[in-house]
């Protein structure tokens, strides 16, 4: 009873605050104007344009919130934000994936990089919220195709049903993730033994969560003790890591630097340089190692995030 | 509701112990409803619909279970029966701790539609104890009520403290139970805390009959 009547207000004090924020923010911003708003089952999503960027944001306002996926108008292929960049940077531990998982549209930024890179690439993206797809397809050229299908699922539902299948994936990416809420049960010890049983022996998980708080911790605790060493991708000026984690052992930091020069130009029109990212590669632990590992029973995750 | 209305009411030592019975069932209601969702999670996701399926079988089990509980007390209403209710309640809860995993796991293979997956789990899990714990309030007011012109005062003041015990219940779970102990030992914790309210309750109820003799 008590739920329920939680969710009628906070949908009432919602509609109201939508009602009357976009004229207050439009005044203020100039040039950044709304394109889209809508209301999906599950959260606010905005389309903003400036002169330079398209954006979707999970919020209510233009002016609070972060920008979940942006792309520039001028070059669709420049990353808009480090994070993108951050991942590709996994391509070197596994740099040939025959098939990708992604948990998480967005915009379908990462779609469009892997797509691009990987041509014959089989990719699959689990997005929960049907509304976040059609707006990906409209303002930000998404497109499911034969090489590229789109799941209207929850992220851990399709990974286990896919390993009921045996299927395997080479990349299991993880973007479900933005600073509002975070699904609790997509960061559990279980989830990610879950995720293990879909890579084959040389695949890779790769996260993007979060820098700072508690969370950061108990989450690269968990990570740790499903998968052992990690590399944990992090740049100063974001709120984004990376977490990379495989079956196999890491590679080294020597093997790193030859993958990075075989790799040569192949990810400059997304503007990565390869071997400038080893520098963020972090291989040792430096998160609270005392921090109590998330499990099913026991992830208050986003209580540990404030 | 002002205090002097719902102190007249506490005016023995019965009506004060089915007060904090009540208060407590209604807690652990809605502690267990708020505990689904993330029970439910691992298998089911956490769409809209998964917390859908587990509002409608709390809404449902509890309506059978006022209406169940008003049947009882029609015939001899008495202490020791109530806390039967609460010690069948702890009794019920048992399942959803020792074989919940094993039952979604089987769920979750033998249906494929995630909306019906965890509406069909939430009845398995959730129907009994709840349906039992929604006997707990027509009883209460059954026990309370001695003439029927303070009927509704009495019934709405049962309904304030159980639903403030829901209240409660709903917020000490999500904002602090999560983030110190384990679902399942949050569950176990229920069943004790059921289990106890149903011991003091029967044999409150036995001394009241020890004691009718006498002043007979």
């Amino acid at each position: 009873m008590t739920i329920s009547l939680l969710r009628c207000v906070a949908a009432a004090s919602t509609l109201l605050l939508t009602a009357l924020l976009p004229a207050a923010a439009s005044a203020q911003s100039g040039t950044l104007n709304t394109i889209h708003q809508e209301k999906s089952l599950y959260r606010n999503i905005l389309v903003t344009e400036d002169d330079v960027r398209r954006c979707m944001r999970f919020t209510i306002t233009e002016l609070g919130g972060q920008n979940q996926s942006c792309h520039s108008l001028d070059n669709p292929d420049k990353l808009v934000f480090p994070y993108a960049k951050m991942v590709l940077t996994s391509l070197l531990v596994q740099d040939n994936p025959g098939r990708i998982l992604i948990i998480g549209l967005g915009g379908g930024t990462l779609v469009h990089t892997y797509s691009t890179l990987f041509p014959q690439a089989e990719i699959v993206v689990a997005e929960i919220d049907e509304a976040v797809v059609s707006v990906a397809e409209e303002y930000f050229d998404y497109k499911s195709t034969d090489k590229i299908k789109t799941v209207t699922e929850d992220g851990r539902l399709y990974i286990k049903r896919a390993s009921l299948r045996n299927e395997k994936f080479d990349v299991v990416i993880l973007d479900a993730f933005n600073g509002d809420y975070i699904p609790e049960h997509l960061m559990t010890a279980e989830f990610y033994e879950e995720v293990k049983k879909l890579l084959p022996a040389n695949g890779m998980v790769v996260a993007n969560t979060f820098s700072s708080s508690r969370l950061y911790s108990a989450e690269s605790q968990t990570y740790a003790q499903v998968f052992g060493k990690i590399f944990n991708i992090r740049m100063a000026n974001t709120g984004n890591r990376i977490i990379v984690a495989s079956q196999q052992p890491l590679p080294d930091k020597a093997t790193l630097e030859q993958r990075a020069a075989a790799m040569g130009d192949r990810l400059l029109k997304f503007d990565v340089k390869p071997a400038e990212m080893i520098q963020y590669i972090k291989t040792e632990p430096d998160w609270d190692t005392e921090e109590r590992v998330l499990t099913d029973q026991y992830s208050p995750v986003n209580q540990l995030n404030n | 509701m002002s205090s002097s209305s719902i102190a007249s009411i506490a005016s023995s030592r019965r009506n004060i112990l089915v007060l904090c019975l009540a208060f407590i069932s209604g807690f652990i209601i809605m502690a267990i409803e708020l505990l689904g969702g993330r029970i439910l999670a691992p298998y089911f996701g956490s769409s809209i619909y998964v917390w859908g399926s587990i509002i409608t079988v709390f809404m449902l089990s509890l309506s059978i279970g006022y209406l169940l509980g008003g049947r009882f007390s029609l015939h001899n209403p008495r202490l020791s029966l109530y806390g039967c209710f609460f010690a069948a309640a702890a009794a019920l809860l048992l399942p959803l701790v020792l074989w919940g995993d094993a039952i979604m796991e089987a769920m979750f293979l033998r249906i494929e539609d995630p909306r019906y997956g965890s509406l069909v789990v939430s009845m398995l899990l959730f129907f009994l104890p709840t349906a039992v714990m929604g006997m707990i309030a027509p009883y209460s007011v059954r026990l309370l009520v001695v003439d029927h012109e303070r009927s509704g005062h009495i019934a709405g003041t049962l309904y304030f403290i159980s639903t403030l015990g829901s209240a409660l219940g709903t917020l000490a779970t999500s904002f602090y139970m999560v983030l110190w102990f384990e679902v399942n030992q949050i569950l176990l914790t229920m069943s004790v805390m059921l289990a106890l309210s149903g011991i003091i309750a029967i044999s409150a109820g036995r001394k009241v009959i020890k004691a009718a003799p006498v002043s007979i």
